[in-house]
């Protein structure tokens, strides 16, 4: 069954069966970047926003999003358009295997837009509280997101918050 | 001093991992690519009757159906150790004995994941089911034996005897521990349990498969060992080493839960079989009940000592629950005396026995500390007990009793990886300025003093506490663990630098980049890292036992060297001028005398295309002659709930002696990231049986597994010491932080009640119960 989306800003048909999840859906049609940890909602990795709101993709039906619009971690920069959220990560060491890095990045750009780019070290510690991490212990990752909160600060003084295009 | 070892460099790999564009394991997929779903036991102990595969098959979309019926009965150890391995043969890919909830049944591979797992269900077994060991303590004397006349045997000459139920066996002993127990004016026996865990790697075990165009068979895994998978996989499918290669792409996290062959040999015989791709992924279920577990443990700890605190006599006995298979059983069990014990080393009459036993229960393997945090919960109250006992503050014990630079431990010799160890003197500690810094930054002496529960401050139902221990553990395995390493230059001045060392996610291959450009005084841009592929990269013993810095990072640093020579030579003949004239500098070769100087770039397009050409590459290889200990000092401070018994951990600090960090950014990432789980492992991690051995809390969300939310504030502190035999100094630093929370938190606990927890996890329960004692 073929169903249209708006994945990081491009409308895609994807062709999905109908017990689907859109974990699975977005993996089979190449979307990789979205991770799958535990396939139960617990682990955040396969963290995607559907309309601007993150939602764990492994507990969404593909089915019931047409007409939706979902972003992955590419959907907020890429490799050669980095967020300044992805900029953090690496530079605050918030990296490790980076099996988590897609779902906490997803976390971490919520935060920062429902806290208007000012989140207290708890809502950032709460924000990040459905996403798993094994190997940095978040002391880095927390570090990451406020690092990123205080550089869009100065940035929204200065220009438009950068918009990724995918040419 | 440096300019890219010491530093905090970014990681190569950070912006492509931070981006989704790094591929993991279960990301390839392959055109005609088969799924591969397993059908694990119900029961703990059972016998395979018969198994009917024919419904299964009659599946449209079925490609087949591996069981023992038809797969090789080779034995071997899921273990990924260098070769023999000291883990016993007493497993084949699939066995006709189930011997825990989570054994592998049989396999179906099929057209998509859907079609294999309904096909599962339609094989009929048929099962005689057997007595389960399902307590540890009870295994040697059930009457069940669980590795029965199945041929199971050891693969080097240590003690194993299935009939009795035992995995393994240790004995090792220094001085007289009867006769100086037996004198000592006072005495301690006590017994500690630490339970099982699960590693918690985000990323689950994944294998793919597929033919190469020459029909060799490729496996991408997610592997911490690809050379011992290629080993193995060899041995147990029949498939000559010269037809596999073996890919790491990017690892979601190993800590020692993927140094086990367990996925490969099912997808590599599904692919050799029907010459296609195949896909197997466990899922979180499946990691948790039939992948590789943290041993569960018992030691009993008898000490004796003089009135003034010295410890003359010291025997640990530790009893390992190995579960349905050996793997690791031996080396663990040794490591949880070879790690611990050396650390006082002024104790003469040392005794460890262990022995690790069959149970109808999940697997141990290798985890993050491997022995060591099992016998550092008993070995740290230990100490605090005595301190008690004595009146003496416990870190200025430490500071005296603890292994210093210049000396040695018997142990060390005494005890190794299944036969004698190697004798060693310890050439690096900051361990003294560890414990004052950490000491310090923990408010220590204020707190100690505030809080001990004889001061009448901890009366209400808030009980605060802070304690502490001292840690150490190794750097690679001595004469056992090689790496190795490849280097070329390329015609822009460039080199490419090929290790079979594997990054699970610690980030080796910044770290081997940062070695290699240090050598070359070139920036990390410019070294190319290819690491972990068979077929290209030289061998590398793989990612564990806290090696990959220390002996990995020596062996680029070798090869660099090499490098440097032959760029020198050149260098010195284009500029006309005698070797011991030139050097290197910011990626020139630049004469001593005069201003000459020829770019690297100018030096390699020499070697190519001038005069007597050849391509400047070099190789090494290393094996360490020790294996140095890093040390740790750490300070944990609590708050008890005496009503609900719930503990909560306010404040941690680490002082960590790693020898010179290579990465100082990515060092304290592996301190806090081991720190964290330490804590979760401390305070709730474990795992819950029915009475039938079945797994109950199989999930993230019933196992619970500590979130941003969760931490308390962690405080690490790199303390610097130059390690001669290692690379720039550096020695290893991932494993040891996890030991320290047991007995840092214990110790705290009893600061703040004058109560004793002998049994991990300190679940609010055993709190309450502690507190009622």
């Amino acid at each position: 069954m073929k169903i249209s989306i708006n994945i990081n800003s491009r409308l895609k048909e994807l062709e999905v069966k109908p017990n689907e999840t859109l974990l699975s859906a977005l993996r089979n049609n190449g979307y990789t970047e979205v991770k799958c940890g535990c396939s139960e909602g617990e682990c955040g990795a396969c963290l995607v926003l559907l309309d601007e709101k993150p939602v764990n993709s492994c507990q969404v039906l593909a089915m019931s999003i047409r007409n939706k619009q979902v972003k992955t971690v590419k959907g907020i920069g890429t490799l050669y358009l980095p967020h300044l959220i992805q900029k953090a990560f690496v530079e605050a060491g918030a990296d490790q295997c980076g099996f988590c890095s897609p779902g906490m990045i997803v976390a971490s750009y919520s935060i920062l837009k429902e806290t208007g780019n000012r989140p207290s070290k708890e809502d950032i510690r709460r924000g990040l509280d459905g996403n798993l991490c094994r190997c940095t212990g978040y002391v880095k990752i927390i570090e990451a997101v406020g690092m990123a909160a205080e550089k869009s600060l100065q940035e929204e003084t200065q220009k438009p918050e950068a918009v990724c295009t995918n040419m | 001093m440096y300019k890219y070892v010491n530093k905090p460099a970014e990681k190569i790999d950070g912006l492509s991992l931070v981006t989704g564009e790094e591929k993991f394991t279960d990301d390839f997929t392959y055109n005609d690519m088969l799924y591969v779903a397993i059908l694990h036991s119900g029961y703990a102990h059972a016998k395979i009757e018969e198994l009917d595969e024919s419904e299964a098959l009659k599946t449209k979309g079925v490609a087949g159906v591996l069981s023992y019926k038809n797969t090789s009965s080779i034995l071997y150890t899921t273990a990924g150790q260098g070769y023999p391995e000291p883990s016993p043969y007493d497993t084949r890919i699939f066995n006709d004995v189930m011997r825990f909830v989570g054994d592998n049944v049989c396999a179906v591979a099929a057209e998509s994941r859907e079609i294999a797992e309904e096909a599962l269900k339609k094989i009929k077994v048929r099962f005689s089911l057997r007595n389960a060991v399902l307590d540890f303590e009870k295994s040697e004397s059930s009457g069940i034996i669980i590795h029965k006349d199945d041929n199971s045997h050891a693969k080097i000459p240590v003690y194993f005897n299935p009939s009795e139920n035992l995995a393994s066996k240790v004995e090792a002993s220094v001085g007289s521990f009867e006769r100086a127990f037996e004198t000592a004016p006072k005495k301690l026996t006590c017994t500690f349990y630490t339970q099982y865990a699960s590693h918690c790697a985000i990323e689950p075990h994944a294998a793919v498969t597929w033919l190469d165009s020459r029909g060799r068979l490729v496996i991408q895994s997610t592997t911490q060992v690809p050379f011992h998978v290629r080993r193995i996989v060899s041995s147990v499918c029949q498939i000559p080493i010269s037809k596999i290669r073996v890919i790491k792409p990017r690892i979601g996290g190993g800590f020692g839960g993927k140094q086990e062959v367990l996925l490969e040999p099912v997808a590599a015989l599904f692919t050799w079989r029907t010459k296609r791709p195949a896909k197997l992924v466990y899922s979180r279920k499946e990691v948790f009940t039939s992948a590789r577990t943290r041993h569960q443990y018992r030691t009993v700890f008898k000490a004796g000592y003089d009135t003034d605190g010295k410890i003359t006599a010291l025997h640990l006995d530790a009893l390992e629950n190995s579960g349905a298979y050996g793997s690791h059983a031996l080396t663990v069990l040794s490591n949880a005396g070879s790690k611990t014990l050396p650390l006082l080393n002024k104790i003469e009459n040392l005794k460890f026995t262990g022995k690790g036993v069959y149970t109808n229960l999940p697997c141990g393997g290798a985890y993050r500390g491997y022995g060591a945090t099992e016998a550092y919960f008993g070995l740290g109250q230990i100490v605090d007990m005595v301190c008690q006992e004595t009146g003496e503050d416990i870190v200025e014990y430490y500071k005296k009793w603890t292994i210093k630079p210049g000396e040695t431990s018997p142990v060390f010799q005494a005890l190794g990886e299944g036969k004698e160890g190697v004798a060693m003197t310890i050439g690096s500690s900051s361990l003294e300025e560890c414990i004052t810094i950490g000491a310090r930054e923990s408010q220590w002496y204020e707190k100690r003093k505030l809080y001990s529960h004889s001061t009448g401050y901890n009366d209400g139902r808030y009980k605060r506490g802070i304690g502490m221990s001292v840690l150490m553990q190794g750097s690679a395995i001595a004469e056992v663990d090689m790496a190795s390493a490849y280097m070329k230059m390329n015609d822009d001045g460039s080199f490419n630098l090929l290790t079979g060392a594997t990054d699970l996610g610690t980030g080796s291959d910044t770290i081997l980049s940062q070695i290699a450009s240090e050598v070359l005084d070139i920036p990390l841009s410019q070294i190319v890292v290819t690491s972990s592929d068979t077929d290209f990269t030289p061998f590398d013993k793989g990612a564990y036992a806290s090696s990959t810095t220390y002996l990995s990072g020596q062996a680029v640093k070798k090869c660099a060297e090499g490098i440097k020579k032959q760029i020198l030579k050149t260098g010195a003949e284009m500029l006309n001028v005698k070797l011991d004239l030139v050097e290197l500098k910011n990626g020139f070769v630049t004469s001593k005398v005069g201003l000459s100087r020829v770019s690297f770039e100018e030096v390699c397009r020499y070697s190519f295309y001038e005069k007597n050409q050849y391509q400047i590459q070099a190789s090494a290889s290393h094996v360490s002659p020790k294996s140095p200990p890093p040390f740790a000092a750490h300070f944990a401070e609590i708050e008890v709930d005496s009503m609900t018994g719930i503990i909560q951990v306010l404040n941690y600090v680490a002082a960590v002696d790693c020898g010179l960090p290579i990465n100082t950014r990515l060092a304290e990432g592996q301190a806090e990231g081991a720190i964290i789980n330490g804590l979760a492992y401390a305070l709730f991690e474990d795992y819950y049986f029915s009475e039938k051995g079945r797994l109950l809390n199989d999930s993230f969300g019933k196992y619970g597994v500590m979130t941003a939310a969760d931490i308390p504030p962690v405080k690490v502190f790199l303390v610097s010491s130059y390690e001669e035999t290692g690379p720039f100094g550096a020695k290893s630093i991932s494993e040891i932080n996890i030991n320290g929370a047991l007995p840092s938190i214990a110790n705290a606990f009893y600061n703040a009640t004058g109560k004793r927890l002998f049994s991990a996890p300190f679940t609010p329960e055993k709190v309450l119960e502690a507190l009622e004692k």
